[in-house]
């Protein structure tokens, strides 16, 4: 029987730290991740883990002590959001090129400059490219679901690859709700023991990571990598089903809410999903024919998923919580439109929104859609992007 | 057990030759030595920083080490190997681990005096049972021989480049060693290569074999960086410590031990003369920046004999 329980998305995270009890976790306080470790320090405090917790004085060095224990062979886990994980940056890209199935938890923040500790996605945003997974939640439900599947999808033979399970900071991270919990065993059995094929402490076999990789092996070593980012599609919604198996609960590249037959949807990522779903019931109340996508896996990109969800629309509207600085719009617009291109004739706007913790109401994703009905009235797709929320 | 320089040569090498470091250079010497002081049946992981030591012995697909190894990044070599070192506890403690293994971290002077310190720092203070060997050959060779940290005063570099007006790096080099030891960390040594490596053994065998974190700083020199002729190297090894440029010395448990003592102290001319780095020295008019090298070298001494409760 599940457990019912009142949480916060980062206590929820670290409940799931806790049943998997990882063998290392090292970790740097950044709000509003901090919790986890905290979280953490007291569970190994009251001995409910035996989970070793390095105390790193940064995490660039966070990262890199990741990287050091799961190449080791121990199944590593840490937590951060914004600054933190822009400190990583480099060491990220390390942690994917060497294969090592690392998770994280990321509690999203907007980037600093100027600094902001409220909730936008440009933290995560900016790692979107170095070959690490993203799958993103829109509540605690989703953070403490998508956590667990993500070290099994992490550490399957076919993928071999970091995975970051992103929630809205604040909004899910410190928001409590009404939560079902698996029991200990159940999360236990399911992510199962981490077996390395590799690894510096196997005692048969020395082995050398991190080489020198010179134009002659770089471009395939690469390639290696995007092979197992297409893989990791399939063994996402093999995971998915599994979890279902365990605990009722559907996951999948992507979610509808109400696309049968709509013909203006919405494209959105996080928490925003929930007030986008308020907003679209009302408006399907007025009449008006409205659905929502939102995107769970974020990287490898659902480009199959989006283009089928969206075959039959008038017009498509793409929420970036992230401003990419690219003049033509944020990073969810740009991918958005590069999988419509040439498959679908719908007007598609992007528009940036929420950006440090600008409030997103029912009213604001209203406001969205009504731009969405006009541009598809007037026939054409203005240049650019748009803010909404703007204080002009 | 006494240290038998033959006996210790003829030890498996832990290092493969083969690798693609330059001919004399001091990173090699410096890693063999080290290593040498594990004992056979002891597994080891070692980390390197990026520099010249890893692209030269890690270029995929081949390696020269054969104990397993990780290179990660260039400022955090101590970050990496205390990740190592604490899964390897993790691990011991869930019973996924019969075997002893030891814990090496190497980086040159750039990945530890600069970009790495804050990586070295964190790792020392945690108290990792680890070593951490700084092979410091006084600049960043591998990127083409810019001034670090390290880099002595007046040093002729790339990125402080001798001229009409600049007679090399301005700055005297950190002590870095001494800031180590106000880690308190339970082994912290300097040395390089003398005679028959007996101090470098000896003090990497009390660095790898004390519980807790070590740290050992080992003066490389580069042949191409400090444009000396590559087969003098112990040569110049022998001058720095008998000018007192690089004195050779342990802290144990907060204890400084002098570990030699020049009976007479060379003057500075003799390490420096060699050495094309310092050319610009010997051009008439720049005594008083010789003078004043000395200067400096007689008051770190003066302060160090102080530090080892020697008579001044």
């Amino acid at each position: 029987m599940a457990i019912r329980e009142r949480l916060s998305g980062n206590e929820a995270v670290s409940i799931a730290i806790r049943q998997i009890n990882p063998d290392v976790m090292p970790a740097f306080p950044i709000t509003p991740s901090t919790e986890i470790p905290q979280y953490i320090s007291s569970y190994i405090a009251n001995g409910s883990i035996d989970t070793e917790f390095v105390t790193v004085e940064s995490e660039h060095s966070a990262m890199s002590a990741c990287i050091g224990s799961q190449a080791a062979g121990a199944r590593t886990v840490t937590a951060t959001s914004s600054c933190g994980l822009a400190l990583m940056w480099e060491m990220l890209y390390v942690a994917a090129s060497s294969r090592l199935p690392l998770t994280m938890c990321c509690i999203n923040r907007a980037l600093t400059g100027p600094i902001n500790i409220n909730n936008d996605h440009s933290d995560s945003m900016g790692a979107r490219d170095t070959g690490w997974l993203q799958i993103y939640a829109e509540n605690a439900q989703e953070a403490y679901d998508n956590y667990i599947q993500c070290v099994r999808i992490a550490e399957h033979p076919d993928v071999q690859l970091p995975a970051m399970a992103c929630q809205d900071g604040f909004i899910t991270s410190h928001a409590v709700e009404n939560i079902l919990l698996l029991e200990d065993e159940k999360v236990k059995a399911f992510v199962g023991e981490y077996k390395p094929e590799h690894y510096l402490l196997n005692a048969k076999e020395s082995v050398s990571m991190g080489p020198y990789d010179i134009a002659n092996y770089y471009m395939e070593h690469k390639y290696q990598q995007k092979v197992a980012l297409d893989n990791a599609k399939k063994v996402i919604m093999d995971v998915a089903a599994e979890f279902e198996a365990i605990s009722g609960r559907k996951y999948g590249m992507i979610e509808e809410y109400r696309m049968e037959d709509a013909e203006y949807a919405m494209v959105i990522i996080g928490s925003s999903a929930g007030t986008a779903k308020a907003a679209i019931d009302e408006m399907r109340e007025a009449g008006k024919k409205v659905g929502l996508v939102k995107v769970r896996v974020y990287r490898p990109f659902p480009e199959e998923e989006i283009v089928k969800a969206l075959a039959n629309v008038k017009g498509v509207v793409v929420m970036d919580k992230a401003e990419g600085y690219s003049s033509v719009g944020g990073p969810l617009g740009a991918d958005t439109k590069a999988a419509l291109y040439g498959r679908c004739n719908a007007v598609v706007l992007n528009i940036v929104y929420g950006l440090g913790g600008r409030d997103v109401r029912v009213e604001s994703i209203k406001e969205a859609y009504d731009r969405l009905f006009a541009a598809v009235e007037a026939g054409c797709v203005p240049m650019g992007y748009d803010y909404l929320g703007l204080r002009k | 057990m006494a240290y038998n320089f033959k006996q210790e040569m003829n030890k498996p090498e832990r290092l493969a030759g083969g690798h693609r470091l330059c001919a004399g250079c001091g990173a090699g010497i410096a890693v063999r030595g080290v290593l040498r002081a594990l004992k056979p049946e002891d597994k080891a992981v070692i980390g390197s920083a990026t520099g010249c030591l890893e692209v030269s012995t890690c270029l995929y697909p081949y390696t020269a080490w054969n104990d397993s190894f990780i290179h990660s990044a260039f400022e955090n070599a101590g970050a990496t190997i205390s990740g190592v070192e604490t899964a390897y506890y993790a691990l011991k403690k869930r019973g996924k681990i019969d075997e002893t293994y030891k814990f090496i971290a190497f980086g040159g002077d750039g990945g530890t005096y600069d970009i790495g310190f804050q990586s070295l720092s964190g790792a020392m203070e945690r108290g990792h049972d680890m070593v951490y060997v700084c092979y410091d050959n006084g600049a960043y060779m591998n990127t083409g021989i810019q001034r670090s940290s390290g880099t002595p005063k007046y040093a002729d570099t790339t990125t402080t480049a001798v001229g009409k007006c600049s007679t090399g790096k301005k700055q005297n080099r950190k002590d870095l060693t001494e800031i180590i030891a106000a880690h308190h960390i339970p082994y912290v040594a300097q040395t390089t290569f003398i005679g028959n490596f007996k101090d470098l053994h000896e003090k990497a065998e009390k660095a790898i074999y004390t519980e807790g974190s070590a740290f050992l700083n080992i003066l490389a020199p580069c042949p191409r960086g400090w444009r000396y002729n590559s087969e003098d190297m112990m040569e110049i090894t022998k001058l720095a410590v008998e000018t007192c440029y690089w004195p050779l010395y342990e802290v144990i448990d907060g204890e400084y031990k002098l570990s030699y003592r020049p009976k007479v102290k060379q003057p500075i001319e003799n390490f420096l003369k060699p050495q094309g780095r310092f050319k610009h020295l010997f051009k008439k008019g720049n005594e008083h920046l010789i003078a004043e090298i000395q200067e400096e070298i007689d008051r770190r001494w003066e302060e160090l004999l102080k530090l080892c409760g020697e008579e001044l």
